[in-house]
């Protein structure tokens, strides 16, 4: 038990820092509609950036996580334009940009991964400030970076243009009949999405300190998951604010399920499996409840009865 | 004020499945000019509105508006001078968006969306306003999704938006025909009390003949991809069913109208 506990703390920091991916993911799959599996790979490649950045160049960590930001966009606008302008279905355009990623990010850092151990992150200052643990600095920072990123998101979303996005995802008839071009909008929101991607990979980079080929395998799952915890959990809570903000919560309540059941000793390999299952379960309930409804529903009577 | 000038369109070219669906199409429209449009089902009414709109690329032809060569132009920059209705109330609001949204997204119809806030206060006094005229109640439910709505309410919330920045020409696709008859009637009505008060262009598709005949200043039909009789003024108002029928058979060499147009 007191071990659950003790894997808390970096549980929870990792849930927040993983929650600004989560938005990312929340824009493309909830607000617009489409599973974007550009993800995988624009999270590693932020990582990469990140990494390499700070190793290599010596540059700033706030400035290296920017970059790692911009990378994640271009990925998302190599996506967005494969999709609108060569009209590939948009599963698979994720596809080919994440699967291109791998061979990019292995070429950015020229080895599987990169350690940052010697290097100063965005965290070093707060550890050193207060005596705090990395864990409690980067769950520090991760909420500030988090409750900026979910106040700009929300501001965005009520302007003109983050309305014309939404309308995008809800009706695409309707907003192009009022003069919005649907392509721009893809584009754009998938550049939005996926820069927060790669924002959260550099993020996660800093914090685990070093960057690995293989850390975005599977994020989009994670990512899905997420949503959908926090969709059961505080699902009726119906302003955009909070929907925002339950994405991120429901990547914390991940990585504490997730914390928790490695503790009781399962093998971590089981997790990638356990997220999927979390996901299909989410989405194929209501599903099932509906079914039942109706065969409960009927009756060979019908109104005569 | 809109030119339409030997307008051909044919879908699936060079394959089992190719449909002729436009050939040959003329029309001149004058400003103020209130047309219906009747024909037989495949005659080419809803192609030539979705042609006008830059739903798809025409093949041959040219259609200006305003003296503006408009022929080639996508449906999102079209969109700045045509307000729509489409048939299916489904298709013309945001069901997951408020109404005072769908109504300010409507409201900026081919203006450049910017990092303004998406609904001011000013506009929603104007909503309001606008909401009441309608007589459906739903000045008071401003904040309610879209959703929630019946067809008939969110019909006439479409031709409101498709109205609110004032059209050049305003293009109503069968918008009464999914509707039950009485709200039919009523989204009818406001269509006519719009349209005058606006003093609006406007191509309406019908398949109910009366209607055709008792709305607007002229009225054309059409028969495989084109235009096969126009009629206006003193001579439309005179027109009765019968007549338009035998119009009808007489241009299509004897093929009896559909029989939902026959019921009508």
């Amino acid at each position: 038990m007191n071990a659950i506990f003790l894997a808390m703390p970096s549980a929870i920091s990792q849930g927040v820092l993983w929650g600004i991916m989560v938005l990312g993911i929340f824009i493309t799959y909830k607000i617009l509609d489409i599973a974007d599996l550009t993800v995988d790979g624009s999270f590693a490649l932020g990582g990469c950036v990140c990494a390499m950045l700070i190793v290599q160049n010596g540059w700033n960590p706030w400035l290296a996580l920017l970059m790692a930001a911009v990378a994640g966009m271009l990925a998302g606008a190599v996506t967005g334009i494969l999709h609108t302008v060569f009209e590939i279905p948009a599963i698979l355009a994720g596809i080919l940009t994440q699967i291109s990623l791998w061979s990019v990010n292995l070429k950015i850092m020229g080895q599987s991964n990169v350690p940052l151990l010697n290097s100063d992150t965005i965290f070093t200052g707060l550890v050193n400030a207060m005596g705090l643990k990395q864990s409690n600095a980067a769950l520090i920072i991760g909420i500030v970076i988090a409750i900026i990123l979910i106040v700009v998101l929300y501001w965005f979303f009520g302007t003109e243009l983050g309305s014309a996005l939404r309308a995008t995802g809800n009706n695409i008839d309707m907003i192009r009949a009022l003069g919005v071009n649907t392509k721009v909008m893809k584009v754009l929101a998938l550049m939005l999405s996926n820069a927060l991607v790669g924002l959260s990979g550099g993020l996660v980079c800093q914090s685990q300190k070093y960057a690995d080929i293989n850390m975005g395998t599977g994020a989009i799952v994670i990512g899905l998951a997420a949503i959908v915890i926090g969709d059961v959990l505080f699902g009726r809570l119906r302003s955009f604010g909070s929907k925002l903000t339950s994405a991120v919560l429901g990547s914390v309540v991940y990585f504490i399920i997730r914390a928790i059941v490695l503790q009781l000793g399962m093998d971590a390999n089981y997790m990638k499996l356990l997220s999927a299952i979390i996901v299909a379960l989410a989405l194929s309930v209501p599903v099932v409840v509906q079914k039942v409804k109706a065969k409960k529903a009927y009756s060979a009577e019908g109104g005569a009865k | 004020m809109l030119q339409i000038t030997n307008v051909e369109k044919t879908f699936n070219k060079g394959t089992i499945n190719e449909k002729k669906a436009l050939q040959n199409l003329n029309l001149t429209m004058n400003e103020g000019d209130f047309i219906t449009v009747i024909g037989g089902n495949g005659a080419g009414k809803s192609t030539m509105l979705n042609m006008i709109a830059g739903v798809y690329p025409i093949d041959a032809g040219t259609i200006t508006l305003d003296g503006v060569n408009i022929s080639r132009w996508p449906e999102h920059k079209v969109a700045k001078y045509i307000g729509r209705v489409f048939q299916d109330p489904m298709r013309g609001t945001a069901a997951g968006m408020e109404i005072e949204e769908n109504l300010a997204l409507a409201y900026r119809r081919g203006k450049s969306r910017t990092l303004k806030w998406g609904v001011t206060s000013a506009e929603k006094e104007l909503y309001h306003e606008k909401l009441k005229v309608l007589g459906l109640g739903l000045e008071d439910r401003m904040t309610s999704k879209v959703g929630l709505l019946s067809g008939g309410q969110r019909q006439a919330l479409t031709l409101l938006m498709a109205t609110l920045q004032q059209p050049k020409l305003l293009l109503l696709d069968e918008h009464t025909a999914a509707l039950d008859p009485k709200t039919a009637k009523t989204v009818l009505e406001l269509t006519e009390k719009i349209v005058e008060e606006n003093h609006l262009t406007a191509l309406m598709v019908t398949h109910n003949m009366k209607d055709a005949i008792r709305l607007g200043n002229r009225l054309i039909m059409m028969h495989e991809g084109h235009i096969i009789y126009d009629v206006a003024g003193e001579e439309k108002k005179n027109l009765q069913v019968a007549d338009l029928l035998k119009k009808f058979e007489e241009a299509s060499g004897g093929e009896f109208a559909n029989d939902r147009m026959m019921l009508s």
